[in-house]
């Protein structure tokens, strides 16, 4: 494998120390050359990304860098006008949503993606409801309310998400960390390869980062590989294995929290310094 | 941070103390339908202690049947009003389709199960209409029923020439929801049968099925629900399709109610409608609102015309308390919607 791993250091610009073995593998989602432009906007011109197993890939870039653009044509929310998207190897082409889901890639939107009206179980399970067993379930196509309810509980506790008890309330009487905590429990709950996370702490006070951080952290240790978006840079050191850094519609560089400091991720991202390795 | 210093505070938020404002509000956001109810018995109350006939057997089938045309249409705008929709042109989807039903089957031209297929059919067809004007070009509820409500009007006048078609002149089907039987002096026609039977069957769509509960995610949070796996514009289509089969059900209705189809029948069914829906505690803004509460609003506006009309009072002061209940009802909604955990 040592011409894939000439090849990695070329495109990655380093792989954290201890874990070469994790990026020699295949990467469980890649994107070649995506291109996506609204109108003569040009959004994305032409990006690579790699994800691989059981790491947390930070997504950072300045505003207008085309990162939310960027995950939003991983996940099928919107369609890349060319590129090609690789998951587990095998080439994938998402024209809404609900496809990403199917393949196991779940996100969590900046926006957030949930309704307040609904209560938590409901969030939890909307689009992919169970319906009771027998012909309640098939001729009348009753959900199984009281089910999903109770494994909706499950799944909020597997994350030690301790202050939300009762699922049967509204998500709009929830404060911002226990919304995110129940967008991030859903995904968690459904995610079974990749889970992508759009700024989730950008709303949020102190304590509840932290909150949300650790279900990353936790996440990262069940297997799941997660690309998290952030501005954040005190915590995208804190949880990322690798950097992707995002800058005017491309991609500019892949670090790693090792190999460079915040300053200088920061300098590659607003275009100050190069990255020697990517450049051309 | 630790867990448990998370739950712990948590733990002293639960402790804090609601007011008994707070706990009103809390009660109101989980039953928005608890409010009508109330004033509902209120309203019956009044008016026994102002009239005692009011409450007799008799009083309150007449109440019932009265009720029955706008509460059938109401079951259609809350479906519509739930996907923070409004529909304008309920009350002319129904009379063009009653006039069609009519015409057609008029002195047996046409055997009165067929027309009456026919003319729910069209209006069916008249709600994938609208859905389609308001999911596939993208125009706006308001806009588009505002169109087609002049544009069904103007139909139904054009078709039946303008003239009434009297219900000698119908076969039994189309007259049948006029028809009932009495328990002692309390009178149910089938027609408000067929309402309950409305009621129950959409009620257990929204709070049981998927569908219902896509219809209350797409009303809250459009873009939310789509992100979320939700096939948002084929609900919204469905509800708009949907609904209008519930109009073109009333019109058989309205047929049994009026004894006779008239071209110029029911001209305020749209606001009564709308204005049972909001008083029923569904809220104009979407994804909010319960089914049971639509009735309970139908039931208040027409307990105050009858009521009003029982006490020998001029007729406006309905207008004006219905008024009044549709701002309250809305400043309501505003409040419950600021509920805090």
């Amino acid at each position: 494998m040592s011409t894939t791993t000439s090849e990695l250091e070329v495109a990655h610009g380093g792989v954290p120390a201890g874990k070469e073995h994790v990026y020699s593998q295949q990467p469980v989602l890649s994107a070649r050359n995506i291109v996506i432009t609204f109108g003569r906007v040009v959004g994305l011109d032409g990006v690579d990304l790699d994800l691989y197993p059981g790491e947390v890939l930070a997504v950072i870039g300045d505003n207008g860098a085309g990162k939310s653009t960027l995950i939003k044509c991983l996940t099928g929310a919107y369609v890349p006008d060319s590129g090609e998207i690789k998951l587990n190897g095998e080439r994938v082409s998402f024209r809404r949503p609900q496809d990403a889901r199917d393949a196991g890639i779940e996100t969590v939107y900046q926006q957030l993606a949930v309704i307040p009206a609904l209560d938590i179980a409901s969030n939890l399970y909307l689009g992919r409801e169970d319906r009771r067993k027998g012909p309640l379930g098939s001729v009348l196509r009753m959900l199984d309310k009281k089910g999903m309810e109770k494994r909706a509980g499950e799944s909020v506790r597997n994350l030690g998400i301790q202050t939300i008890q009762n699922m049967g309330q509204a998500v709009e009487t929830l404060s911002g960390g226990q919304r995110q905590a129940v967008a991030v429990a859903r995904a968690a709950a459904f995610g079974s390869k990749v889970i992508v996370l759009d700024e989730p702490t950008a709303a949020l006070g102190v304590k509840e980062s932290g909150m949300v951080l650790d279900m990353v952290k936790q996440l990262r240790d069940k297997g799941l590989s997660v690309i998290l978006i952030s501005h954040n840079m005190p915590q995208v050191w804190d949880v990322a294995d690798r950097i992707h850094i995002q800058r005017l519609g491309g991609r500019a560089g892949v670090i790693t929290p090792e190999t460079h400091d915040m300053g200088e991720g920061v300098a590659i991202m607003t275009g100050a310094t190069k990255l020697s390795e990517d450049a051309p | 941070m630790s867990a448990t210093e998370v739950s712990s505070a948590s733990a002293e938020f639960a402790r804090r103390q609601h007011s008994p404002v707070q706990r009103l509000q809390h009660q109101l956001h989980g039953k928005p339908w608890l409010s009508p109810l109330f004033l509902l018995l209120v309203a019956f109350l009044a008016f026994y202690i102002a009239t005692p006939t009011f409450l007799t057997a008799s009083s309150m089938g007449i109440l019932f049947q009265q009720t029955a045309v706008v509460a059938a249409l109401a079951v259609g705008q809350t479906l519509v009003i739930l996907t923070a929709g409004i529909d304008l042109s309920v009350g002319a989807i129904m009379v063009l389709s009653m006039m069609v039903m009519a015409t057609l089957a008029r002195d047996d031209g046409m055997p009165g199960i067929v027309a009456l297929l026919i003319g729910v059919a069209l209006a069916t067809g008249a709600g994938l209409l609208n859905g389609l004007l308001v999911t596939r070009i993208n125009l706006p509820p308001f806009i588009v029923t505002l169109g087609t409500l002049s544009i069904f009007t103007a139909i139904a006048l054009l078709y039946s020439g303008g003239s009434s078609i009297q219900a000698d002149r119908l076969p039994d089907t189309l007259n049948f929801l006029g028809e009932g039987f009495g328990i002692g002096e309390f009178r149910i026609t089938w027609g408000i049968v067929v309402v309950i039977l409305l009621y129950a069957v959409i009620g257990f769509v929204l709070s049981q099925t998927a569908w219902g509960r896509y219809v209350y995610a797409v009303g809250d949070d459009a873009e939310s629900a789509r992100l979320s796996g939700v096939p948002s514009m084929r609900i919204l289509l469905g509800v708009y399709t949907v609904a209008g089969l519930i109009y073109g059900i009333a019109a058989w209705i309205l047929i049994g109610r009026a004894g006779a189809a008239t071209p110029n029948a029911a001209p305020d069914a749209n606001l009564a409608s709308i204005t049972a829906v909001v008083i029923g505690g569904t809220s104009l803004f979407g994804g909010r609102g319960r089914i049971i509460g639509t009735l309970i609003g139908a039931l208040i506006v027409q307990t105050f015309a009858f009521g009003l009309s029982q006490l020998g009072v001029d007729q406006q002061w309905r207008y004006l308390a219905t008024g009044v209940l549709v701002i309250v009802a809305v400043a309501i909604d505003q409040w419950i919607r600021k509920v805090k955990a």
